[in-house]
């Protein structure tokens, strides 16, 4: 069941169009920011309230990089993997988040803290190598600074 | 120097608030132009000489004059800014929202009043929280003083403005995948003709622009085109935002005049290269423009200047390959890009990028064979502009087929020793 207040978020997309289906993109995004990603139930509930079908709705939830259809952990961390930040050697700073996280990109850790994923340029290149993590930006990474902005986050 | 987009952008890049930004003339531009005829403004931005700052170069006026006007044009006309900034190696745009916004915001109130649009929507990439805040707030305080809604400044002409927060993918900067988008499709290209001036957002008359673009606006207006031309050391008009990123000493973005050098863009204002790193090649505007080398780096900074050495000047964002980094490596990371990012609409574009990327691969673990350069060589034919729906497999070809002629050794030592020699 969608909640009151996501209900409302979505109404308000709604309103800026007066079109439920140039919506669905904010409706997504608003519930996924408060159930963390979308599972299968959560699409079938928004396509009924949005008058969609639900595979009308999973066509463009499965579009768009930051519209997860998988469990994700509290904490999801987005590597920029584009050209500016390969130039400044993100490869050896995404290999050690996989070794401190234990887990490959696209995985999140045994205990649910964190995910880890890859991202396209992030357009902080005079900062780079850059991650984001739950939208704050961080920048001229090395490992040090890695752990401790990981350490930051229970 | 004048530096009309940057001129007022504090140095700790808070926003410049409604308060400031009038007090340093913001909003004046507008109050001008809401005291002309739409087509007066038309015909001053084409005096101008602006040109679109998302990388194609159309000419704005150009573009704005091609939405119907009168009474029986089709109703509403939208305006939409293109806030997507996902060119890899690109990082203009959020200067200009996140420090100071009123300056985009006002370029689209009189883009609107000029075409005569009834809503206007900015499409920002979500991973631009700090510009969404900003402008956010700052369509508030326009909305609050006037700016912004029913009958704007007493004028009787109104304007509502939105913000998009897109859920990311790179085909959403591609104007027509941009309004699929923001009616809650996925990002597919549009066949063209027809353009979105005549059937755009909802089958309405539909203007896009870029950011940088819609942040000159104001100052023509309220300066005149002789000024704006006047930025500019060439034929384009304005100043434009530089940047350079790469192993450099002092990577950043800088407002200088249209046909700035590279040179000056990479010693002067850069600081040269990183101790210890040799400059190879650069790729002038973001991932999707034609690499240039050593010879080419007193070539002006323009539209036009470029595009005589067989690149162009894109986003005016440059990205640096130094000696330390191997060419055929940097082309699969490009390529990686653009095959994942590639819609998947039409054959030439996934199927081709994903054999190119698959053919890097090989090479740089090794396993390159000898017809692999021709292979490469051919995709850079048959990717080209007209055999795909958008600029997208095209854009990716440039850094690919410049790769071939100014890095060919490198591919063919990769080749030829089964080896990556940087590895």
């Amino acid at each position: 069941m969608l909640t009151a207040e996501e209900r409302q978020e979505i109404d308000e997309a709604i309103a800026m169009s007066g079109r439920n289906r140039a919506a669905c993109i904010d409706a997504m995004m608003a519930v996924q920011a408060h159930r963390g990603w979308l599972s299968d139930e959560t699409v079938d509930e928004l396509a009924e309230y949005l008058r969609l079908t639900p595979a009308e709705l999973d066509s463009v939830a499965t579009f768009y990089n930051l519209i997860f259809r998988q469990p994700v952990g509290r904490h999801v961390i987005l590597v920029c993997d584009s050209v500016s930040c390969w130039l400044l050697d993100y490869e050896p700073l995404l290999d050690h988040l996989k070794s401190r996280l234990g887990v490959d990109v696209g995985g999140t850790t045994a205990d649910g803290r964190f995910t880890l994923l890859t991202s396209v340029c992030l357009g902080a290149c005079d900062r780079a190598p850059v991650m984001m993590l739950d939208g704050a930006l961080y920048g001229n990474l090395t490992p040090e600074k890695i752990d401790a902005i990981l350490a930051e986050h229970e | 120097m004048d530096a009309p987009l940057t001129g007022r952008i504090r140095p700790d890049r808070v926003p410049v608030d409604l308060q400031e930004y009038e007090r340093t003339g913001g909003y004046q531009g507008l109050r001008k132009a809401l005291r002309i005829q739409p087509g007066e403004i038309i015909e001053m931005v084409k005096a101008s000489n602006l040109r679109g700052r998302g990388g194609a170069g159309f000419p704005t006026g150009q573009k704005w004059s091609f939405i119907p006007t009168g009474d029986d044009a089709p109703k509403p006309k939208y305006v939409v800014a293109n806030a997507d900034e996902m060119e890899p190696g690109t990082f203009k745009d959020r200067v200009l929202m996140e420090g100071d916004p009123h300056g985009v915001i006002e370029g689209m109130i009189i883009a609107s009043y000029a075409v005569g649009a009834e809503a206007a929507y900015i499409f920002l990439r979500r991973e631009y929280g700090p510009s969404a805040a900003a402008i956010k707030k700052a369509i508030a305080e326009a909305q609050e003083a006037g700016y912004l809604g029913n009958n704007i400044l007493g004028s009787g002409f109104s304007l509502d403005m939105h913000l998009h927060q897109s859920a990311g993918r790179y085909m959403c900067g591609e104007e027509t995948g941009l309004i699929n988008s923001l009616e809650g499709k996925r990002a597919n290209p549009r066949d063209k003709p027809p353009y979105p001036a005549l059937v755009g957002l909802w089958g309405k008359p539909t203007v896009v622009n870029n950011v940088e673009t819609l942040a000159n606006v104001p100052h023509i207006v309220d300066r005149g085109a002789d000024w704006y031309r006047g930025l500019s050391r060439t034929d384009d008009g304005g100043t434009k935002l530089f940047g350079v990123s790469g192993r450099v000493k002092k990577p950043g973005i800088w407002e200088l005049p249209m046909g700035t050098t590279l040179r000056e863009l990479l010693e002067e204002h850069a600081g040269g290269m990183q101790d210890g790193y040799k400059f190879r090649g650069l790729l002038p505007g973001g991932a999707s423009t034609e690499y240039l080398v050593e010879e080419h780096l007193d070539t002006p900074v323009d539209f036009d200047s470029l595009q005589q050495h067989g690149s162009r000047m894109g986003t005016g964002t440059v990205i640096v390959l130094d000696d330390k980094k191997c060419p055929v490596a940097m082309q699969l990371n490009l390529q990686h890009f653009f095959a994942q990012e590639s819609c998947g609409w039409c054959t030439p574009c996934w199927g081709g990028l994903q054999w190119v990327e698959q053919v890097l691969r090989a090479m740089e673990a090794g396993e390159g064979r000898p017809e692999d350069i021709g292979i490469l060589e051919m995709h850079t034919k048959r990717l080209r502009m007209g055999h795909t729906f958008c600029a997208l497999a095209p854009g990716a070809m440039e850094p690919l087929q410049s790769a071939l002629i100014h890095f060919r050794d490198d591919f063919e030592e990769h080749v030829r020793e089964k080896r990556c020699r940087w590895k």
